[in-house]
């Protein structure tokens, strides 16, 4: 009872802080006409056009929820590919000094590149196709997995594995009954990680090229000068990014139950 | 493990003559144990007592097996102890329960890990959460237990691996007072419904005196044995009897003419 309370006094908290950016924009714009709306719209036409955008294909040929399913796709695509090729391996370094020494030079030679710097060689070899950017998400993604699952492993305490081998556990049970539980929180660090990358470079690379998709949108918005598509498909990005990493949260609290006071 | 018929052996753990010694920073070496002859009968107590950071937890470390001894040997049922191993179970110092595990969990490690099926170990491991009074705790995690709790799950642990040796490395030294007087008692009550052969390592003289049947007193680094006690005492012992209190000032006397 009183833990709600408490929780219903945060949210109040955060509502107010949302609430007064609101104002705020608004006095400035549709008030005191600070700018005018066409260079900077206000907030009541920021949704309107958001409205509008929900079924109207004109002016870049897409609704906002195909751009969105577009865009989605791809980095989801991606993004699951670098983790289940980036956390195995991350894994495997940490715990074998032979795959250590003969992936590290490769991986740290690629950690420093980032993601959007390979997009102007895939464009080049692959095309604007969903192929080049998944490719460009899944080595974001797949770098960030690597890091944080190597250093999980790497965090296993010494006692832990005396007690593994006091029990009599193999090397394999002690890998995956102790090395692998007290990696998830940094596993799923690292998913966020990747999360937040592999939705940053989507749009870096719709940017940059692409046919279709929220980046290409706000792209072909700003060949037309149109500033509140634009904006609508900026909070279209932060909205969906801050859904998703919610969502994650609430996975890693039902799969990683005991490894976290929060 | 050889496959002659297992020969009767009066000591359940027989340390010969054993030294240890570690690589020193800046060369040399650091000798922490100096010939030690130690014997454990079946289902006695035996307390480790001695002062210091130096040989006592190397002493465990070494009839565990996690380590090995430079000079001498070590043998548990009549066998050399060359690695770690199930029927030796050791309580660690510091909170060693994993933390993403229950209770349950924790406690059904080790039968888990030698392949008994689910049924059969989950009702030997609530037989022995049940004995150290955690019964409710089944499915918390060690985040939402105390630290005598966590100590508890511990000494539960390795109590259904049933080995036949358990060696504990101060389990209550990082507890309060008050709460390390109630695991004392909790120890005495657990050991008495279910004999093992205990070696016990401790800083704590009354621990020694309350628990053990018999204290070896160990000297600082390298540790050898100074002296050993019988203690005949009936139990449970009273912190406070003329004979509790004797043995205690005579064997704080001795540690202090060493310090």
């Amino acid at each position: 009872m009183r833990d709600d309370n408490r929780r219903n006094q945060y949210f109040l908290v955060s509502l107010a802080s949302v609430i007064t950016v609101l104002l705020v924009w608004y006095a400035c714009i549709d008030v005191l006409e600070l700018k005018s709306q066409i260079v900077f719209p206000g907030p009541v036409k920021i949704f309107r056009t958001f409205i509008l955008k929900l079924h109207t294909r004109s002016p870049d040929g897409a609704t906002l929820l195909s751009h969105l399913g577009a865009s989605l796709k791809v980095t989801m695509l991606g993004y699951l590919l670098g983790a289940a090729a980036g956390i195995p391996l991350g894994i495997a370094m940490a715990w074998n000094r032979l795959v250590d020494r003969l992936a590290k030079p490769l991986f740290d030679l690629l950690r420093p590149i980032p993601g959007i710097a390979w997009i102007p060689l895939f464009i080049l070899l692959f095309g604007i196709g969903t192929f080049s950017k998944a490719l460009v998400i899944f080595l974001s993604s797949f770098v960030a997995c690597t890091v944080n699952s190597f250093t999980g492993i790497r965090q296993t305490k010494d006692v832990h594995l005396w007690v593994g081998n006091v029990f009599g556990a193999t090397r394999n049970q002690l890998l995956f009954r102790i090395a692998v539980p007290t990696a998830i929180p940094m596993v799923f660090t690292g998913l966020r990680v990747a999360l937040g990358a592999s939705w940053a470079a989507l749009v870096a690379a719709e940017l940059l090229a692409s046919n279709v998709g929220l980046g290409y949108m706000i792209q072909q918005s700003r060949a037309i000068s149109r500033t509140d598509i634009i904006i609508v498909g900026m909070l279209a990005i932060g909205m969906v990014g801050a859904i998703l990493d919610k969502i994650l949260h609430a996975v890693e609290a039902r799969v990683a139950k005991g490894m976290n006071v929060r | 493990m050889s496959l002659e018929p297992r020969r009767p052996v009066e000591h359940v753990i027989e340390c010969e003559n054993i030294g240890k010694s570690f690589p020193a920073p800046g060369g040399g070496r650091r000798e922490v144990v100096r010939g030690i002859t130690l014997r454990a009968r079946e289902n006695e107590f035996l307390a480790l007592f001695g002062p210091g950071q130096c040989g006592k937890t190397t002493l465990i470390n070494l009839i565990a097996g996690l380590d090995s001894v430079t000079s001498g040997r070590v043998l548990v049922n009549g066998e050399t102890v060359r690695e770690p191993g199930p029927e030796r179970g050791v309580v660690f110092q510091s909170t060693a329960i994993f933390p993403w595990l229950t209770t349950m969990g924790n406690v059904e490690y080790g039968p888990r890990m030698a392949g008994m099926g689910r049924a059969e170990r989950r009702r030997k491991a609530q037989r022995y959460i049940d004995l150290v009074g955690l019964r409710g705790f089944e499915n918390a995690f060690p985040v939402q237990l105390s630290g005598g709790m966590k100590q508890r799950v511990g000494i539960a642990r390795v109590y259904c691996n049933e080995p036949r040796v358990m060696l504990m490395d101060e389990p209550f030294g990082a507890l309060d007072a008050q709460t390390r007087y109630l695991m004392q008692e909790e120890l005495r009550r657990v050991w008495e419904a279910e004999k093992r052969t205990v070696v016990f390592v401790t800083n704590n003289i009354e621990e020694a005196i309350y628990l053990a049947d018999r204290i070896v007193v160990l000297s600082n680094c390298p540790a050898t044995i100074k002296r050993e006690y019988a203690i005949d005492l009936p139990r449970p012992r009273n912190y406070v009897s003329p004979e509790f209190l004797g043995l205690r000032k005579e064997i704080t006397s001795i540690m202090d003419s060493t310090l």
